[in-house]
């Protein structure tokens, strides 16, 4: 590589760049001892996260693929990013107050979700099976620390461990799968594999093992069924901020690499991990809702509703034409607003004690805090599809896709599955409408917890609002990215 | 052909019948005095913390190990880098020091936070 291209690369990752070496630098700053190390920790975080992301808008005009083409700045990748650095900042601006209540308020937090957030970066930008590899090592390994981040809690360290041992077994499963489709194509680079999938003529059996072992690696970290057992587990142990920065990030970033390696590079096998994915896609939407229905704590209630939201926006991987890939970008950034509304409820109402995230707690919630209430209402609605929130429109997207697609029973199945779904949700909004309150309420009320309400009901809202709109940027973005790519996103 | 690997074959077994031979040579001459001072295991001078044989140890062990593990990959990182140096240019130069520089934070916070103290 010339000295050019090598510049051009920098400038193509400086917000990787600018996220690892502000994390670096915040790790030394925190080491110092300081007044009101919280509020600081938070403030530079913030601005590293939002000078990054300022410069991620900047690369827009510019799609590039950079790195020998490894590293790819396309609106795909972007738009990715763009929903991952929105996650990472309401995950910081949620954790003050709550790390100050838990007592563990460190630098090492701020520095992990800085390092998390630059891992999943590389991830949706990646356009080289090894690149994709270490982003989400990074991002993996910097969520096993975090999830077990209340050192004195013997659940939280029980979550961590489960999230070490089951991630490493699914990482070493992803990785023998492209150990495998390293060998049988020759490259592990997605456009260069998909020119040689594509002369292939028949698949042979390494390829449907290879592929196998992908799709289950993937979905361990999407949380499908069969691999979801962990979920639960993890989500009610973990900090709260991080359990929704997992739910949302983590997801986000992992189906990014799901649509972009299985309908970039292996469009031509379609029909080896189309029933595979239909398959995981059902199961995991039917064991989400129907498990979250009998759950008493609303952690693990939102950990199954969140393996049955995994579910439906694998409907639209499914669905796999353009409408379907934009309809699942957008799903995602919708669960985004609303997923980190109903977490931020959840560290307003946390309690001490051995009552804490009971979903009980939520009883009579309207009597004493309309306006909280209302919020929790519009979430829970937004969360359950119900109109006009944005979580409507996530799932009308993907259903129309489907159904472009001709996948007409497929769509009658996520249909229903969901009205199961509205069940466990609509439960707590009569627990909050229709009955006196149990106990007092001590809400742990902060500004920033307070920004993070309005932002995602603003979010939760104004997509519901103009849904159009932001489904025209979704789709603007894959539409630019076909052209920079030189294999076709779509068959 | 399976004959080339003789030299291979000799070395080990030479370096098996070496060490058989000193341990033997070693039993018959040495007094033989154990007691249970002299039976416990060998931590680096240190107290140990229960039977090492059992998978306890002093967990410093364990950072030490981890600290010299990245700094031992620092090291052969740098070897092919000095070999080749001549052909990857200044980039190629400046590069070493994006790494050396990641592995000073991670230096730096380690002493910041205490980990090369031993504490008994």
């Amino acid at each position: 590589m010339d000295k050019q291209l090598i510049i051009q690369s920098i400038i193509a990752s400086s917000p990787e760049i600018i996220m690892i070496v502000g994390a670096c630098l915040l790790l030394l700053g925190s080491v110092f001892p300081m007044h009101r190390l919280g509020s600081w920790l938070t403030v530079t975080s913030l601005v590293i996260i939002l000078v990054a992301a300022f410069i991620a808008l900047l690369l827009i005009d510019s799609p590039q693929s950079v790195y020998g083409d490894s590293f790819v700045v396309d609106p795909f990748a972007l738009f990715f990013k763009a929903v991952i650095l929105l996650a990472a900042s309401l995950t910081i601006l949620m954790s003050g107050q709550y790390l100050e209540s838990e007592n563990i308020v460190e630098g090492e937090y701020y520095v992990l979700i800085l390092l998390a957030t630059a891992g999943m970066m590389i991830m949706v930008s990646g356009q080289d099976l090894l690149v994709i590899y270490m982003g989400l090592e990074l991002q993996a390994l910097s969520f096993y620390v975090l999830v077990g981040y209340r050192r004195r809690v013997l659940q939280s360290n029980e979550a961590a461990l489960k999230y070490v041992i089951l991630g490493a077994v699914s990482s070493g499963i992803f990785l023998y799968g492209l150990s495998l489709i390293y060998g049988l194509t020759g490259t592990t680079q997605l456009g260069q594999m998909a020119t040689v999938l594509s002369t292939s003529t028949t698949p042979d059996l390494m390829i449907v093992l290879a592929i196998i072992f992908m799709v289950v690696g993937l979905a361990f970290k999407v949380g499908a069924v069969p691999m979801h057992m962990w979920v639960p587990d993890v989500y009610e142990g973990a900090p709260t901020p991080i359990t929704a920065f997992l739910s949302v990030g983590s997801k986000a970033a992992a189906f990014a690499i799901l649509l972009r390696i299985f309908l970039e590079a292996m469009t031509p096998l379609a029909e080896i991990w189309t029933d595979i994915v239909i398959l995981i896609a059902v199961a995991t939407m039917a064991l989400g809702s129907f498990v979250a229905l009998v759950q008493t704590n609303i952690k693990r209630m939102l950990a199954y509703s969140s393996i049955a939201h995994a579910g439906f926006a694998l409907l639209g991987f499914i669905a796999g034409s353009e409408s379907g890939i934009a309809s699942v970008m957008l799903y995602l950034l919708i669960y985004t607003f609303m997923n980190f509304g109903l977490f931020a409820v959840v560290i307003l109402m946390q309690k001490e004690g051995a009552g804490r995230d009971q979903i009980d707690s939520y009883t009579g919630l309207a009597t004493v805090h309309p306006r909280w209430a209302l919020l929790t209402l519009i979430f829970l609605f937004s969360l359950a599809g119900i109109p006009p929130t944005a979580g409507f429109f996530a799932k009308f997207y993907i259903l129309l896709a489907l159904i472009e697609q001709g996948y007409v029973i497929l769509a009658v199945i996520a249909v229903l599955l969901s009205a199961v779904a509205a069940y466990f949700y609509i439960r707590i909004v009569m627990l909050m409408y229709m009955k006196e309150p149990l106990h007092p309420f001590s809400l742990s009320r902060s500004s920033s917890l307070n920004l993070v309400l309005v932002i995602t009901g603003i979010g939760t809202v104004g997509i519901g609002l103009a849904p159009d709109w932001f489904l025209e940027q979704a789709q603007r973005a894959l539409f630019l990215g076909q052209t920079i790519n030189s294999s076709t996103i779509i068959p | 052909m399976l004959i080339d690997y003789l030299p291979i074959f000799l070395m080990v077994a030479a370096a098996t019948g070496l060490a058989y031979f000193i341990l033997a040579l070693g039993s018959l001459v040495r007094p033989s005095n154990p007691y249970s001072e002299k039976n416990r295991p060998y931590e680096c001078g240190v107290d140990h913390s229960g039977d090492a044989s059992g998978g306890l140890f002093r967990v410093q062990f364990f950072v030490v190990a981890i600290l010299f593990v990245v700094f031992d990959v620092e090291a052969m990182f740098l070897f092919p880098w000095a070999v080749v140096l001549q052909d990857i240019g200044f980039i190629g130069y400046l590069e070493m020091f994006v790494f050396i520089f990641l592995l000073l934070v991670g230096y730096v916070y380690a002493w910041a936070k205490g980990a090369l103290e031993w504490e008994a």
